[in-house]
């Protein structure tokens, strides 16, 4: 019965999905009220649908019912019951379900939270309905979780175990609030283009959501980051892997679009910009999701696919795409422009930050999709690593950075550069002291390394700098001061891991030493350590620095039988400034292994600065939505 | 010319500018750091010289998996048709099996070994990279629906 409940589900969902898209859609016009309501009361509906047909899947995961392909696939009766729950959405079927779910709740927030006019806010509900109709078409179609199998085989045959961790648990879901949450801000730009409404008041009502996705695509990029360093076993934190990318894009779109919707919302600058970027934020997911999951990449990230996907992914992100884009083109003439600004001004810092993340996009962008063309096109096939990123990316964000400090300085409209500069003299002292400190306690890499924690230091003083300085403490001015210092912090990170970590490949039997940044090795026993669905061994190494025991870490390496695979879990010791990382390799010989020691300086710093990034959304997002509260007209009053 | 005409053409400008310079930047990164993907078959039929980066892919050739005594591994990669022998020094991914697709990033040595700085195989039991699914097309190796 679940099957046929949850593929009932799934169809109602769909009928619900086309239903508001009409009523969404022709509600935008001012005497329709009838139809705003159906929309409105649709997108409840669909919640309500979807969440049942997901809970569906859950049950059957849950109590392992194999006479479901996808749970056949993809469970087996031994594995954890935290995993049955997580492992609906380590695959395909379940992963797009979830990728709807997340849609519905945006949409029912969409609905329910009813920002801006109501014209507006129905035109939105019915882009949304057509995004979930599409989806939910490529679902039902091509990818559908309901498929059933007969017989049913007595055993599943497993979750990848790579996907058998915690980090599965909260990544996918996490990153897709953030992708699909950029929907919202799609559809209300989609609907300021169809009402008309081109004043900022789509921006403002768009802002909670739109803050509310950059701040998922934060914690979810950061987590995936932190997933892949720990449970790949390769002692790195960014790949540069096509993947990776696809969701680093719609994140620098959305801050860039985070940053020109306050212009527009402020004095009504960068309209059509702000249109665009809503646009093109949403685009990016979309181009990330075909990516993904039509199977054109060799990555982690690749489920085993059929090419019919991919090529409906193709034709939805095509019409999408163009439909969002040629709508522009036919009503942005009729778009009046805000007020102007002069060279020195707010305006022109945020127009400084657009330009350059937005050229920061188009170098990944052109890195990650250059190999796929050059194939299509020419049958060459090449790869695209991390050196080109280095020498395309790296630049562009130095600038970024050199620049950030300025921008909140600034007065709106008209300002003097004497004013930015004056106030910000301490901050280029801290930043000058920084790089002094590094250049003479670095051993390696000098001059970048000044560079780096110069910069870093230049960004966090002018932030926290910022913040004291300002009479009136707002929300706002906190969000800005801890995002940007985030920022500053992820760098250091970044800089301290990539320019001085120490790596040793070694090959220890027990009583054997190795030696790695200031720790030494020395290999203990090794003993068995099975879990329920896998075997594994597990080494016992004693880390000390200066002759002096610290500590006992003990990597292991893991065997899945049922899915026939191994995976490393990696030892790391951590006290918040650097991290020692242990990986056990295979066995050579007899009773020696293979270790894979890193000694990653300032490595906890890139995700303690991508935690902050995030806090400083949630302040932004905590701001608005209480200064909401507090005065309920907020959102009618007029632009200025 | 008005404050709405000059403001477009700064932003025009400023577009540019970084637009430009992005391009000159993607150019010269692409031109110097592409790893371009060879079958040992591409490779017989036109070499590469020793020290050019590139990546190569095939099946690890049954029975030439040799360990050395410490963490350095030899085996082959062919397409059916011709092979390359490679070595590594590191740990080589879980699921690396003889017989199995692989593809190696490195370089040539002067003796026409293929000295690989990184090896990848396949992520589960159900995936194959779609380089060496081509390279085995190719040679007429592949069979539909086995690996």
């Amino acid at each position: 019965m679940t099957a046929e409940i949850g593929q009932l589900a799934l169809t109602l969902a769909l009928a619900l999905s086309l239903v508001m898209a009409a009523t969404g859609l022709s509600g935008a016009r001012v005497t329709a009220g009838v139809s705003r309501r159906v929309a409105s009361s649709s997108a409840m509906g669909l919640l309500v649908f979807i969440l049942l047909a997901f809970g569906t899947l859950e049950y059957a995961s849950i109590v392992s019912d194999f006479s479901i392909l996808n749970v056949a696939n993809n469970s087996s009766l031994a594995k954890p019951l935290l995993y049955k729950i997580t492992g609906v959405w380590g695959n395909h079927e379940g992963s797009m379900l979830l990728w709807v779910l997340v849609l519905a709740l945006y949409t029912a927030a969409i609905a329910f939270a009813k920002r801006g006019s109501e014209r507006l806010t129905s035109a939105a509900l019915g882009v949304q309905g057509l995004l979930a109709a599409a989806f939910l078409i490529f679902i039902l179609f091509t990818s559908n979780p309901f498929l059933r199998i007969d017989p049913p085989p007595f055993d599943g045959s497993g979750l990848n175990p790579l996907l058998q961790d915690l980090g599965l648990a909260i990544h996918p879901p996490t990153l897709y609030i953030g992708y699909v949450g950029l929907s919202a801000s799609f559809a209300y730009a989609g609907a300021a283009l169809i009402t008309r409404e081109f004043d900022a008041s789509w921006a403002r009502a768009a802002r909670p959501f739109m803050l509310a996705a950059w701040i998922a695509l934060t914690i979810g990029i950061t987590l995936g980051s932190w997933w892949a360093y720990y449970e790949l076993g390769w002692g790195g934190f960014w790949f540069w892997d096509p993947v990776e990318n696809a969701s680093l894009m719609p994140w620098l779109v959305g801050t860039a679009l985070l940053h020109s919707a306050l212009a527009t919302e402020r004095t009504g600058a960068f309209r059509t910009w702000t249109l665009l970027l809503a646009i093109a934020a949403f685009s990016l997911s979309l181009i990330g999701t075909f990516l993904v999951r039509s199977g054109v990449l060799t990555s982690v990230h690749a489920f085993a696919n059929d090419p019919e996907r991919g090529a409906y992914i193709l034709i939805m992100l095509v019409l999408a795409i163009g439909g969002a884009l040629a709508l522009f083109a036919w009503r942005a003439p009729a778009l009046e422009t805000g007020s102007a600004f002069e060279p020195v001004s707010r305006e022109t810092a945020l127009l400084v930050n657009n330009v350059l993340l937005v050229t920061a996009v188009a170098t990944v962008f052109l890195g990650t999709l250059y190999p796929l063309f050059l194939d299509a096109f020419t049958g060459t096939k090449i790869s695209v690593g991390p050196p080109f990123f280095a020498v395309t990316f790296v630049p562009v964000f130095v600038a970024l950075l050199i620049a950030l400090p300025f921008g909140p300085r600034l007065a709106w409209h008209k300002s003097e550069i004497a004013e930015a500069i004056r106030p910000l003299m301490p901050a280029l002292g801290v930043a000058l002291v920084a790089a002094a400190i590094v250049s003479v306690l670095a051993d390696s890499h000098v001059l970048v390394a000044a560079g780096a924690f110069g910069l870093a230091g230049w960004v966090i003083s002018a932030s926290l700098l910022d913040l004291f300085q300002r009479r009136v403490k707002t929300a706002a001015a906190f969000a800005v001061a801890i995002a940007h210092a985030g920022l500053g912090v992820t760098l250091m990170g970044v800089a301290g891991t990539t320019l001085w970590r120490a790596e040793t490949l070694s090959l220890l039997g027990p009583g054997d030493t190795a030696q790695v940044g200031p720790y030494t090795l020395t290999m203990g026993h090794l003993e068995r350590a099975d879990g329920s669905n896998y075997a594994a061994i597990r080494a016992d190494i004693l880390v000390s620095k200066g002759g002096e025991k610290i500590a006992t870490l003990k990597p292991a390496k893991r065997v899945y039988p049922t899915e026939q695979q191994e995976t490393a879990e990696t030892a790391i010791r951590t006290n918040g400034i650097s991290d020692l990382y242990l990986a056990l390799g295979d066995e050579r010989g007899t009773g020696r292994f293979i270790v894979r020691a890193y000694y990653n300086p300032l490595a906890p710093f890139i995700w303690f600065g991508g935690a902050i990034m995030a806090l400083g959304g949630l302040t932004s997002l905590w701001g608005r939505l209480s200064a909401r509260s507090a005065q309920p007209a907020a959102n009618t009053v007029p632009a200025e | 010319m008005n404050a709405r005409k000059k403001r477009r053409l700064y932003f025009v400008l400023a577009l540019l500018v970084a637009g430009t310079g992005g391009a000159a930047l993607v150019i010269t990164a692409l031109k110097d750091n592409v790893l371009y993907f060879y079958s040992p078959s591409d490779l017989a039929a036109k070499p590469v010289s020793p020290g050019t980066a590139f990546r190569i892919g095939g099946l690890v050739e049954n029975g030439s998996l040799k360990h050395g005594t410490g963490a350095e591994v030899t085996f082959t990669v062919t397409d059916g048709k011709n092979s390359v022998p490679v070595k590594y020094e590191g740990v080589l991914p879980a699921l690396f099996r003889e017989g199995q697709g692989v593809v190696a990033s490195g370089a040539l040595d002067g003796k026409g070994m293929f000295d690989a700085s990184e090896v990848l195989a396949k992520h589960d039991e159900r995936y194959m990279p779609p380089e060496v699914v081509d390279a085995l097309k190719r040679s007429g190796r592949w069979k539909e629906g086995g690996t």
